[in-house]
């Protein structure tokens, strides 16, 4: 009996870490959507995002001011990247609007740290990584509070999101634009707005996963590289669906988790690192259009 | 040079500038250069990232596979090399080197696997995971570092018939060889039936099938002979520059570099690879002098490194937009417009 307990603390905990994953793909869902581009900017984005809240709180500023201000400069870098980059690189393949916005990853990871620095911080939500003492009474589980809080804080998120998605006349515009944008923009849809809507909620959603993991790991580079795990994510669960963001963020954290714990130990630990994008190649071979993704047709 | 059907068909331009740069390699530049820190941290890390970026440039700047795990094949090209020497008695080194370069290959094959399936950021992810596997593995299994518990081994030295290579001059010779005898190669195959036959399938792989090119084996032998560049680039990086063996410095950080010298380099071509290793390789010392010289150190060093990043980054979406075909076409652009007058 603890031995099973034990392994559904194991898919727990790494359920709720994977929410952490998913937050960060629901970023790049929400530009993908949008614009049809892939941002690889976006572990960039979360990072720049959490150490400028971070900054901004080190300058004085009270908790709900600096995100919103952080929110009001995550806007700025939106309207700067669609102006400065997306606008001039309008029709291009999509392999060069890839390989730009990895350029942008580069510019936010270097800007972040020449104006906040390089060492890592430490970032006090109130919310400590320990266990909930009422769900060990009655599940007998040990569910950190912090892992249980992004997971409530990703659901929310998700449900605000889906909600302007479907029910605004904004939301509605975005998918216009998302289906064609040349006849969006002809029905007078204004495609300027739109984007700058869809590139704050992306910086908004960076923040949020950033505040998550930083007050995990702390605020540091190495984030980065932990964003990068929300590709895999991406490839499961499809580049265009919000539930797929979610369940394939879940699906990778549960699956590392697991793995490691059980399959780990055999190969010396660390496997982690690498688990996720196998993971991902062996959905590549069945589903290349990721479980909710839309089929990928091409045309010569 | 004499032509047969392995080697095509050179022009006399093609002639001249090979000679030109031999005699600049070979005699110009170990007769005037004197000091050991010219070879050691700039001439050898530049031929040796140049030789991984053609490595690159041939499986993303002529197959169009968007791969990026080159740091991941130099890893196991170095530790297969460190591995021949070690432990297979009286082993020439060209032929450890070549060999390692045959390993990495392996690994670029089954790591080239999904590029049948998959194009642009996928396959990027599908590669990725080779970039993380293949230093997980060198670092989680003793056997690789012949259970060495510091993490840090140092490289054997280059010996060669009977000779050991071991001044900073030595090496450079040894690379300048290697290197060379690679590009014409790369040069050969870019030029004859295997490049048409990559760019076919980069510039549209269904109108290459349909013309009858297999897109199994193109594509996998590219993946096969980038990999086989990153891993002998990877042994004498090693071998050369770091002088010692760590998973560490084959990390996901060198990858993008090589990606970025490509890309800035100008994809699609072989001068792009030298072009663009040069830079991304000059440009931080140029800066460092900036700061130790007109700065005095006033400015701290990581934020240099910092505004490194943002001109590496800002230049790539400057050249996406206004060259995408990077910096050897600049050049070429120049030479024209003075051909001109």
């Amino acid at each position: 009996m603890t031995e099973l307990l034990f392994f559904v603390e194991v898919v727990v905990a790494g359920l709720l870490a994977g929410t952490m994953y998913s937050l960060v793909a629901l970023g790049f869902v929400l530009i993908y959507k949008a614009s049809s581009t892939f941002n690889f900017a976006q572990g960039a984005m979360v990072f720049f995002a959490v150490l400028a809240f971070v900054g901004f709180m080190e300058l004085g500023l009270p908790f709900f001011l600096a995100f919103i201000v952080t929110i009001l400069l995550m806007g700025l870098v939106g309207y700067c990247t669609e102006r400065l980059v997306l606008k001039p690189l309008m029709n291009q393949s999509e392999d060069t609007l890839l390989m730009a916005t990895i350029g942008l990853g580069f510019v936010l990871e270097g800007l972040a740290q020449a104006a906040w620095g390089v060492e890592v911080r430490r970032l006090d939500l109130g919310i400590g990584d320990f266990p909930i003492q009422w769900i060990i009474d009655t599940f007998g589980l040990f569910v950190s509070a912090l892992d249980l809080t992004a997971g409530l804080v990703a659901a929310s998120l998700i449900l605000g999101l889906s909600v302007l998605f479907k029910y605004t006349k904004m939301g509605l515009g975005l998918r216009a634009v998302a289906d064609d944008p040349g006849a969006a923009s002809s029905i007078g849809i204004p495609l300027n707005n739109i984007m700058l809507l869809v590139w704050t909620a992306a910086g908004v959603v960076a923040l949020v996963a950033g505040m998550m993991w930083g007050a995990r790991a702390g605020v540091q580079f190495a984030l980065v590289d932990l964003a990068l795990k929300a590709l895999p994510v991406l490839i499961i669960g499809g580049f265009s669906s919000i539930p797929g963001a979610i369940v394939g963020g879940l699906i990778i954290g549960a699956t590392e988790k697991v793995l490691e714990v059980y399959i780990g130990p055999y190969f010396g630990g660390a496997i982690e690192g690498w688990a996720p994008y196998v993971l991902a190649i062996f959905f590549l071979l069945y589903r290349p259009e990721g479980l909710f993704g839309e089929k990928i047709i091409r045309r010569v | 040079m004499k032509s047969n059907k392995i080697f095509m068909e050179y022009t006399k331009n093609d002639l001249i500038n090979f000679l030109l740069l031999m005699i600049i390699s070979l005699l110009i530049i170990p007769i005037t250069v004197k000091s050991g820190y010219w070879y050691s941290s700039i001439l050898i890390p530049w031929l040796c990232l140049a030789l991984a970026s053609i490595g690159q440039q041939i499986v993303m700047g002529y197959a169009g596979q968007l791969a990026l795990g080159a740091a991941g094949f130099m890893a196991a090209g170095a530790f297969a090399c460190y591995n021949l020497i070690l432990r297979v008695p009286d082993i020439p080194f060209f032929v450890a080197l070549a060999l390692s370069g045959l390993i990495a290959a392996a690994f670029g094959i089954l790591f080239g696997l999904p590029s049948l399936r998959v194009r642009g950021i996928y396959l990027m992810v599908a590669t990725l995971a080779s970039q993380f596997f293949i230093v997980w593995m060198i670092d989680k299994f003793g056997w690789f570092k012949n259970y060495d518990s510091s993490g840090i081994i140092t490289a054997q030295d280059i010996v060669i018939m009977g000779k050991s290579f071991t001044s900073p001059l030595e090496m450079y010779l040894v690379i300048v060889f290697v290197v060379t005898v690679l590009t014409l190669l790369a040069i050969n195959m870019a030029r004859g039936s295997t490049g048409r036959n990559w760019m076919a399938v980069r510039d549209m792989d269904i109108a290459a099938e349909s013309m009858g090119i297999s897109l199994l084996r193109t594509k996998l032998q590219a993946f096969a002979i980038s990999a086989f560049y990153c891993g002998v680039a990877g042994a004498l990086f090693a071998f050369t520059y770091l002088k010692s063996l760590e998973p560490v410095a084959f990390d996901i950080k060198l990858s993008f570099k090589i990606l970025f010298m490509v890309i800035l380099g100008g994809l699609g071509t072989i001068s792009g690879a030298f072009i663009g290793a040069a830079f991304i390789l000059l440009f931080p010392v140029l800066l460092n002098s900036i700061g130790n010289n007109v700065f005095h150190g006033a400015i701290d060093a990581t934020i240099i490194s910092s505004i490194e990043q943002v001109v590496f980054g800002v230049l790539i979406i400057i050249f996406m937009i206004y060259e995408p075909l990077g910096m050897a076409k600049l050049w070429d652009n120049i030479r024209l417009k003075f051909k001109k007058r």
